[in-house]
């Protein structure tokens, strides 16, 4: 994980006014809502964020992120609540008169210009003077790295390129806040994982808010400081990519970040700093008390399956003594080579199933495993998460 | 490759027959409209003499001045109205009565021109109006206005609405965004749209008999009226002048489209 890095220093070579008074958030979202028809596509969602953050809405298809975005560019106005930037309520402004720009999913590009028209188009509208206008198209051309291609038209240029104009577009007018509408979705898997690489060094550069909208968890992950993972138009949880990998908030969002090996259960005792919990698929599991009280009765409890350990006859050494560790015993049902990882899928003796992600880390191979081998996987209780069922 | 682009022999001569059938009959009226004979059917040399006869005709110029006047006038008409009906019907907020609005504006592609004339008519004579230029030309804008709106509304629908949403976002209000970014793009099919109402309206005989008046026929009246009595040389002259005409008008349309394809996406449906 890469939240640790401090992105939002770089706010210091901010351009323009997109450091706002400290503490106080850059956009603030309070309630706000929308209903198409009879669907309610954002259901009253709250949001602080702050000036210099790279911030992530993340969420399933239909889920509303779109539409929040939307609301936030000004191209729908919401039935409820109030968008400030700055302070200023924002939320019936038109498009044209937020200081905020958004780059499109599918890019945008007026097809009929050039690329550098492509890019002067904001500032021209911003009644910019032309000696400005070429000085900015060029800092942009180069910050893109689109050199020698300021004349070509849209569908002369590659994908990716296209991606950048769209980019060094929406940049030009230096925007409080940039909205990036799936920005990637269109590239290929190693073009779009460089290309990550490249959002975030620019916007650690320009010290500029992004608020990006993706489906994918692993992008999000990679790029953002804050995720908002979005449910059925609600926020289920805000959080750093590592603290909604590690807890997540809900069964739901342990399922959609990441893979995970869930199990339902029921409330059994207190043991100290572990709660000890009856499940149906993998008998009793001894999970450490989490920080916020789950409650008793049904619970679930959500284990990440790079934590569970494999081995042939149990944890040996320190770890194999100790008395809370969760050994589950069965035989592997399936295999699943992916390269870096191997998954496991182990058929255990309580009648579940459980899922542990090997590393690969020797090129033999002397450690894994054969199909239908007895073995025990085994995760401490730290290891877990107790959600509410 | 070459395989498959070399024609073969049943291909061309079906291709030979086809184009035959389709423009043999005009290309004798062509070479014909040269011939120095009274005769249509026999040939007696080259000559010009049709043409010189055919500008002295001053009833079949004035036919054709005001084909012309009433082609370009209702093209114009038709064109700027069925552009706003294309923008209303793919753009604007789903009205009430929408779908009734767009099945009436496109009702006139299918109706019959002789209801459609006989219609027109009865209006014009209740409301008392002195039929001439304008009856003609209003009565062609209906009938060619739906062309336009059809071939707009095509381009307007495969247009994709974030284009406009960008240029607001970048700081154009709704009609600066429509005029920077969406006309633009919609130009070549409304240049297209003019020609097709131009080309309707020239070769509408129809319509234009049932709302003309007297001493206003426009060419196509004109030349059916001289028919009647007889072919005339003279008549083959005027058809290759609009022949002619015709042609240019579908080459200009043609590279305009060419024009706007090497645009890239902007390529009108033509």
């Amino acid at each position: 994980m890469t939240d640790e890095l401090p992105r939002t220093g770089a706010a210091k070579d901010a351009v323009g006014e997109t450091q706002s008074a400290a503490g106080e958030p850059l956009l603030r979202i309070e309630g706000i809502a929308k209903t198409f028809g009879t669907f309610r596509a954002v259901d009253g969602v709250s949001l602080d964020i702050k000036a210099g953050e790279f911030f992530a809405l993340l969420g399933p298809s239909g889920c509303g992120k779109t539409t929040l975005l939307r609301m936030l560019a000004g191209f729908e106005a919401p039935d409820e609540g109030r968008i400030l930037l700055g302070g200023k309520d924002i939320a019936q402004a038109l498009p044209h008169e937020r200081p905020i720009n958004m780059m499109f999913q599918n890019y945008a590009l007026f097809p009929h210009l050039s690329v550098h028209d492509n890019i002067a188009f904001g500032l021209k509208r911003a009644g910019m003077a032309r000696t400005d206008i070429a000085t900015r198209v060029a800092e942009m051309v180069a910050l893109v790295k689109l050199d020698g291609l300021e004349k070509r038209k849209p569908d002369q240029l590659s994908g990716g390129q296209r991606q950048r104009v769209a980019l060094a577009r929406a940049l030009a007018r230096r925007p409080r806040l940039l909205l990036l509408d799936e920005p990637l979705a269109a590239l290929d898997k190693k073009l779009r994982e460089s290309t990550q690489g490249e959002l975030m060094e620019l916007q650690r550069r320009l010290g500029m808010t992004f608020i990006i909208v993706t489906h994918d968890q692993e992008e999000a992950m990679t790029m953002a400081s804050r995720i908002g993972v979005m449910r059925d138009g609600k926020l289920a949880q805000v959080a750093s990519p590592r603290e909604l990998y590690e807890a997540p908030r809900s069964r739901w969002i342990a399922e959609f970040v990441g893979d995970v090996n869930l199990f339902d259960g029921e409330f059994k005792l207190r043991d100290g700093h572990h709660l000890v919990i009856a499940t149906q698929g993998a008998g009793t599991l001894m999970v450490a008390e989490p920080r916020e009280p789950v409650g008793e009765g049904r619970l679930s409890v959500a284990i990440r399956p790079e934590k569970v350990k494999l081995s042939r006859r149990g944890p040996v050494g320190e770890i194999g003594h100790a008395a809370a560790i969760n050994r589950l015993e069965g035989v592997i049902a399936d295999i699943c080579y992916l390269g870096g990882t191997t998954t496991y899928k182990v058929k255990l003796g309580a009648g579940g199933t459980v899922q542990a992600a090997v590393a690969n880390s020797a090129r033999l191979e002397a450690d894994s495993y054969s199909l239908d081998q007895h073995v025990v996987a085994w995760f401490t209780p730290d290891d877990c998460v107790v959600l509410p069922s | 490759m070459r395989k498959i682009s070399r024609l073969s022999r049943f291909n061309i001569a079906s291709l030979a027959l086809g184009l035959a059938f389709l423009y043999l009959p005009i290309l004798i009226l062509v070479i014909y409209s040269f011939n120095a004979s009274r005769l249509v059917t026999v040939w007696g040399g080259w000559s010009l003499r049709w043409y010189h006869e055919l500008f002295n005709d001053r009833a079949m110029i004035e036919a054709a001045w005001m084909s012309l006047r009433v082609a370009v006038s209702s093209a114009t008409i038709a064109t700027l109205l069925g552009t706003l009906a294309a923008v209303a019907l793919s753009r604007g907020e789903r009205f009430r009565g929408r779908t009734l609005f767009s099945g009436m504006l496109y009702a006139p592609l299918v109706m019959p021109e002789v209801i459609a004339g006989l219609s027109l008519l009865l209006l014009f004579v209740a409301l008392n109006a002195e039929r001439g230029f304008w009856t003609v030309t209003i009565a062609h804008t209906t009938l060619t206005m739906c062309f336009v709106a059809v071939v707009v509304q095509s381009r307007l629908s495969s247009l994709d609405r974030s284009l406009e949403e960008a240029a607001m976002d970048l700081g154009c209000d709704p009609l600066r965004a429509f005029v920077a970014v969406t006309l633009p793009l919609i130009a070549p099919s409304i240049v297209a749209g003019w020609m097709l109402a131009f080309t309707l309206s020239l070769d509408d005989l129809v319509i234009a008999s049932f709302t003309t008046g007297p001493g206003s026929a426009t060419l196509p009246i004109r030349i059916y009226s001289e028919v009647r009595l007889g072919v005339k040389p003279e008549i083959n002259a005027i058809c290759t002048l609009v022949i002619a005409l015709i042609a240019m008008v579908i080459v200009i349309a043609s590279l305009a489209s060419k024009l706007s394809s090497s645009q890239g996406e902007s390529a009108a449906p033509l």
